[in-house]
């Protein structure tokens, strides 16, 4: 009340402000959720409950029967544990092969490193479209037409993955690994012992980067797979939607188990998450 | 390298500590190439070979399986690009989902996280949380999602405009309309991901500069427009160019949105046609890889110039 008036009128205008500020950012979160929360709930709901003009919010009774009858008509279990089979596979690839090549560009001195290093800068360049029909090509003639072999295939190895590695591991003291040599550790046992102790952090933001790209990869599980058993979870939702196509219920039960388990994941470990697609933009 | 640089007194000791350091350095890169090793074989098969046998193909008539492959030299691209309407279409599309959706995406985004950037807020974590769900949720099915959502009669868009008094469109039945519904979907998954980096680039400019910048004066904007805006054009420039690269290879959505198995996917009147849907549409049905590869070959180049455009109008940002 004793307060002279323009710092009145100030804080007067920051609350409005920040009034403003929640306004926004509350009903910039509702078109978020909106969409997934329409899935949710269409899970819940019969056909034409769906279907009344004007929609419905929320559904009249919580039963199960469309993600029951997903799971009994379609091998969802099955197309999950493919998925996981495939991602578990990927990451451990590209972690391994991307923390090797990016400590050797990163702490090594040999002929041609540099020619290497803008090679795989420049693959980053190329587009997975670009390779994809020599790739099926390529799967087919090593027989790995519809296999787990064939399906992970193009995801074994990550340009941006070794450099990402490289860049974090310059910043390892070199002193460190010389003093290990020193001492008499062999070079393998430094990298696993030391380096890679150290880079942890860079390891666990590829992985969670590389796990989200593999979970959604879906143009080439579409072109190299063709038996039901082998299919993703991407895949089998696609082909289960196309078969039930004006099933809005059934769809959405599906989209909602399709969604769910890596959705959990993110819930259990936001922070990770974040900070790791943070620094895959960081390249 | 540090050794060499010791003090004179080592200089008769040279040519012992030479040899002896060639020698370390020689199994030094032999290590090296170990390392390497995994990474460089994989990246032979799976990447350089596939892109050289992309360029061998795109010279060729050249069916998939054992039929005859007869040389055609230019002819796959000269057709491509002059030719083929379908191409051109697909081009266009592509194009134009591309700026309209990376513009949108990036402003929003740079809008979200500037409002989200203030340790006084509450609820910070919840709200960049529920920003971010959208990148974690499977493309194939939220793009079943949005297919509903956007269905004229009953559909939760046109529902909500009708609340707001604005007669929605036909979205995916509409040619006109087909390509903005794909956009739109687009924008609400991709949004967070860019608000989050933007996050992390807000979070390495020193509070100090805003505070100088307010004590001299400078009003809201003006902070924005002199002092955050460049601090972080590199972190949007970044966004562009990653918005650029997956814009450019747009096809997941398409195909979920605007296919059935009836129908092709890239309607209605290949009003969303992508380069990619073409790329794989002409490899599996014609039989036409030859043609396909060179549509793809073509794509690679676009890609590359438009990155490189842009990287040289950052280096140029950066000169101030």
């Amino acid at each position: 009340m004793t307060l002279p008036m323009p710092f009145k009128g100030h804080l007067f205008k920051r609350r409005a402000s920040s009034t403003l500020r929640y306004i926004v950012l509350t009903a910039g979160a509702i078109i978020m959720l909106a969409p997934l929360l329409w899935m949710l709930f269409a899970g819940f709901k019969t056909l034409p409950e769906i279907l009344t003009v004007p929609p419905t919010i929320l559904p009249k009774g919580w039963a199960f029967d469309n993600f029951i009858s997903v799971l009994r008509d379609t091998p969802f279990v099955r197309y999950f544990f493919n998925s996981v089979i495939v991602a578990a596979v990927t990451v451990g690839s590209v972690l391994i092969t991307s923390s090797m090549a990016g400590y050797a560009f990163a702490k090594f001195n040999f002929p041609g490193k540099n020619v290497l290093f803008v090679l795989v800068l420049a693959t980053l360049m190329i587009p997975f479209q670009v390779r994809v029909i020599p790739l099926y090509v390529l799967a087919s003639d090593l027989n790995l037409l519809d296999s787990y072999a064939g399906l992970v295939l193009p995801g074994l190895v990550d340009a941006f993955g070794i450099f990402l590695m490289r860049q974090f591991m310059q910043s390892i003291p070199s002193d460190l690994i010389d003093a290990a040599r020193v001492d008499g550790a062999s070079e393998p046992r430094i990298f696993l012992k030391i380096v890679l102790p150290l880079a942890k952090p860079a390891l666990s933001a590829l992985a969670i980067f590389t796990l989200v790209a593999s979970w959604e990869s879906f143009l080439w599980p579409l072109l190299v797979v063709s038996s039901p058993d082998k299919f993703t979870l991407p895949l089998g939702l696609a082909q289960f939607a196309g078969r039930y196509l004006t099933r809005v219920d059934l769809q959405m039960a599906a989209s909602t188990l399709t969604i769910l388990p890596l959705l959990i994941v993110f819930l259990l470990m936001q922070r990770r998450f974040i900070e790791g697609m943070a620094t895959s933009g960081m390249k | 390298m540090t050794l060499a640089a010791g003090a004179p007194s080592n200089k008769a000791f040279r040519p012992a500590k030479l040899r002896k350091g060639n020698s370390v350095k020689r199994r030094q890169a032999r290590w090296a190439y170990v390392f390497l090793s995994p990474a460089i074989l994989l990246f032979l098969l799976t990447v350089i070979y596939p892109m050289l046998r992309s360029l061998q193909y795109s010279f060729f008539k050249w069916p998939l399986g054992n039929a005859k492959k007869t040389f055609l030299g230019f002819d796959n691209y000269k057709k491509l690009l002059f030719d083929d309407d379908l191409f051109h279409t697909s081009v266009k599309n592509t194009l134009h989902f591309t700026i309209l959706t990376v513009i949108p995406t990036i402003a929003i985004a740079l809008g979200l996280a500037l409002l989200l950037n203030s340790k006084r807020l509450r609820g910070r974590g919840v709200f960049r949380t529920i920003y971010f769900i959208p990148v974690v949720t499977s493309l194939v099915a939220v793009s079943f999602v949005w297919r509903w959502l956007l269905e004229p009669t009953f559909g939760l868009v046109n529902t909500a405009l009708g609340w707001i008094g604005i007669d929605g469109p036909g979205w995916l039945a509409d040619p006109s309309w087909a390509l903005q519904g794909v956009m739109g979907m687009t924008i609400w998954r991709d949004v967070g991901y860019y608000m989050v980096i933007f996050l992390a680039g807000l979070q390495t400019i020193p509070k100090e500069i805003h505070e100088a910048a307010s004590i001299d004066g400078a009003n809201a904007w003006q902070r924005f427009r002199r002092v955050t805006f460049p601090l972080l054009n590199p972190s949007i420039v970044l966004a562009a160019i990653i918005g650029v690269i997956y814009g450019l290879q747009l096809f997941t959505q398409v195909y979920v949105m605007t296919g059935t198995p009836s129908k092709l996917p890239g309607g209605p009147l290949n009003s969303t046609t992508s380069v990619v849907l073409f790329i794989v549409q002409q490899a599996f049905r014609p039989l036409e890889m030859g043609y396909s590869s060179a549509a793809a070959i073509l794509l690679f180049f676009l890609i590359m110039i438009v990155t490189l455009v842009q990287l040289k109008v950052v280096q140029r940002k950066f000169e101030y």
